[in-house]
């Protein structure tokens, strides 16, 4: 397992964290009408991770070169955690050819194959494409592994479960995370599934299973690096559920009427908290926190203006890129 | 034998598919196959007939029941560079993975703007007529064409089976492989003889999009596909002795669609048969027809006649399957209509 270092795992959730928070100001920036989501710079769905950097950044800690994955609808957190391009990926959500896709996929369909990094609009699908990666490092003799995302309301897809059976069976090197925000849109997780863990599903499959509450990054961080490992050792698939938060909305302009928790979101916001715990150990200092934060921030504004700076595509190009 | 006599190695359709992708494997190890009994077993169709004994569980690899499962893995295993061929083993099972196929293998190339390619076949058997009913006997390749992203390739002979398999396999992108259980050459099916035919030993390709024009006529042209080529072919040898010469073109390959070979038939005959074993409407019949009337519409003598089956389901009974599906005798009867 790899050491674990407190600094970057924090460095690393605010980037992640100033990014989305720059992505929702710039979305809703300049709605006009504002309810219009098709309007703007950045038009469509939008669905931010703010709450959810650590199952992102405790799980690719342990990643390197070759290891794949396959994320959600939600999937800006795990796609910069595991180093996909930050303007690339911009420019993709900006709708520009200089975009990861060229301006085809968007921010739910986001695919870098540098990184072995791809994402999914349809719940749970990108479980099955995971096991496939898997299959491939396995045959090619790789000790790759390949993480499969997807939230708590997939874990009651078909394939889900399909994928657990099969990684099972076939001793796949793959990492089952699902991050638990406890909201499947608008309908909790008592609502819609039968246990109350997750992880223990994964016991149906003869696989650890392994659930991580309190939205921890580094018990994700110490999880992560057991199922990697023994991924990477041969020794086949594990599951790993996160409780975590969705801080914002499913999507921006979501209201979130249905929601009861809202009143304690902020206090359970897990990037204060961590700094706060990494003050009182001396793996942070004060200025720390301020130099970090602005440095993300630049990072971001660069990736911003280079999208903006990147040309719109042409209406023809929408025929392009059918077939290889 | 005398001497004068060419040795012919006459194989099914079946043995020609197994021998195309043993070819393929045997000259690309990132070729392997899988699905549900493919292995021992030879696959239910025969499509991986002897390959399980050659390359082993680990290239010829059976999966459990979970089309979703193993067809998503085939498009993982296939944006990470491998060639897999996936069976489905009845193209009506489609239901239960459609999303894998319709949304991931066949949307991932142009949602990645061309950054990821997903280099897999995924085959199927089709068809109907031995009474398998309305959930193993479906066609449904025209729901497969109008899903952009796949190509869709529909062989009628073993000669075609085998070039078409390896173009398939060779292709950069998701190509859907579906064969007629009819045309299969099985023991254990009722079969056109033109199910079993010569084809050379060697690897050899056949194009994907290039229609064959499976006989050459002047007063009538059908245009089909796949177990319907077959049934064309007898019906055309029979009219021909009442004086009634008819053009067969065998479509091969629905995506891409080589419209100009319709086209110039349509052009020299003037009379256009569309023969379709998948349902009637929004489908092939109607794809052909719009085809022709968007070209030039009075390149035709007749309007377009469209044989299929007349959107219901395929019963059981076999009174009842045999009379909706496109038989001899109907094939028959509508080019003497276009005739008379």
């Amino acid at each position: 397992m790899n050491p674990m270092n407190r600094l970057e795992l924090y460095t690393e959730m605010v980037r992640i964290r100033q990014y989305e928070s720059r992505i929702l100001q710039e979305y809703h920036g300049d709605k006009a009408p504002a309810w219009d989501i098709g309007a703007g710079l950045i038009p469509g769905e939008m669905h931010l991770s703010a709450g959810q950097e650590p199952a992102a950044v405790g799980v690719c800690a342990h990643l390197k070169k070759g290891d794949a994955i396959t994320a959600p609808h939600r999937p800006h957190h795990f796609a910069l955690a595991h180093g996909v391009d930050m303007n690339a990926m911009t420019a993709e959500i900006y709708g520009r050819t200089t975009g990861l896709c060229k301006g085809k996929g968007g921010h739910m369909h986001l695919f870098d194959p540098e990184n072995h990094f791809s994402c999914s609009g349809i719940i749970a699908q990108g479980y099955p494409v995971a096991c496939g990666q898997a299959l491939a490092m396995k045959r090619r003799g790789t000790d790759n592994v390949a993480i499969a995302v997807a939230g708590e309301g997939a874990a009651n897809q078909g394939a889900f479960h399909e994928s657990l059976n099969l990684a099972a069976v076939w001793n796949l090197p793959v990492v089952f995370v699902i991050e638990d925000n406890d909201w499947a849109i608008s309908v909790p997780r008592s609502d819609s599934t039968a246990t109350t863990s997750n992880a223990d599903r994964a016991a149906g499959y003869g696989i650890p299973g392994v659930r991580v509450e309190n939205n921890d990054v580094e018990a994700v961080f110490e999880a992560a690096g057991a199922a990697v490992d023994r991924a990477r050792a041969g020794e086949g698939p594990s599951l790993i559920e996160v409780h975590t938060l969705r801080l914002w909305g499913h999507f921006e302009g979501d209201a979130q009427a249905y929601r009861t928790d809202l009143e304690t979101v902020d206090e359970r916001d897990p990037i204060p908290r961590y700094a706060q715990a990494l003050l009182a150990s001396g793996d942070l200092v004060e200025e720390q926190v301020q130099q970090i934060a602005e440095a993300a921030d630049a990072e971001v504004d660069a990736a911003i203006q280079f999208s903006l700076n990147s040309p719109i595509p042409a209406a023809e190009d929408a025929l392009l890129h059918v077939f290889a | 034998m005398t001497a004068t006599e060419t040795p012919t190695r006459r194989i099914t359709t079946a043995k020609a598919m197994a021998e195309a992708i043993g070819l393929e494997m045997r000259a690309d190890p990132d070729v392997f196959v899988m699905g549900e009994d493919v292995g021992a077993y030879g696959g239910i169709f025969g499509s991986t007939t002897d390959l399980f004994a050659e390359f082993g569980a680990d290239r010829v690899i059976d999966t459990p029941i979970s089309e979703t499962g193993f067809i998503g893995a085939g498009i993982g295993a296939a944006v990470e560079g491998l060639r897999p061929v996936v069976e489905l083993m009845f193209v009506d099972f489609y239901g239960v993975c459609m999303d894998q196929i319709s949304n991931h293998m066949a949307k991932i190339h142009y949602e990645s703007g061309g950054a990821v390619k997903v280099p897999m076949v995924l085959m199927a058997a089709t068809g109907a007529g031995y009474s398998d009913a309305a959930q193993h006997s479906q066609c449904l390749w025209g729901t497969f064409a109008h899903l952009p992203g796949m190509k869709v390739v529909v062989p009628s002979n073993p000669y075609d089976a085998k070039g078409l398999m390896a173009s398939a396999i060779r292709d950069d992108n998701p190509v859907i492989f579906l064969f007629h259980k009819g045309a299969q050459g099985l023991v254990w099916m009722e079969k056109n003889p033109r199910s079993i035919a010569h084809v050379p030993e060697e690897a050899f390709t056949v194009p994907i999009g290039e229609a064959a024009i499976a006989r050459e006529g002047s007063d009538v042209t059908i245009v089909t596909l796949s177990l319907s080529v077959q049934h064309s072919l007898d019906v055309a040898e029979e009219l021909e002795g009442e004086g009634i010469s008819v053009e067969i073109v065998d479509l091969r390959s629905l995506v891409p669609l080589d419209r100009q070979t319709v086209l110039d038939s349509v052009a020299k005959t003037g009379k256009l048969l569309v023969v379709d074993e998948d349902y009637k409407s929004f489908g092939l019949t109607g794809e052909i027809a719009a085809i022709v009337a968007e070209t030039d519409p009075t390149m035709l003598k007749k309007p377009v006649k469209r044989l299929a089956v007349p959107d219901v389901p395929i019963p059981y009974a076999r009174s009842l399957e045999y009379g909706i599906l496109p038989t001899r005798e109907r094939i028959a009867a509508a080019v003497k209509d276009l005739m008379a």
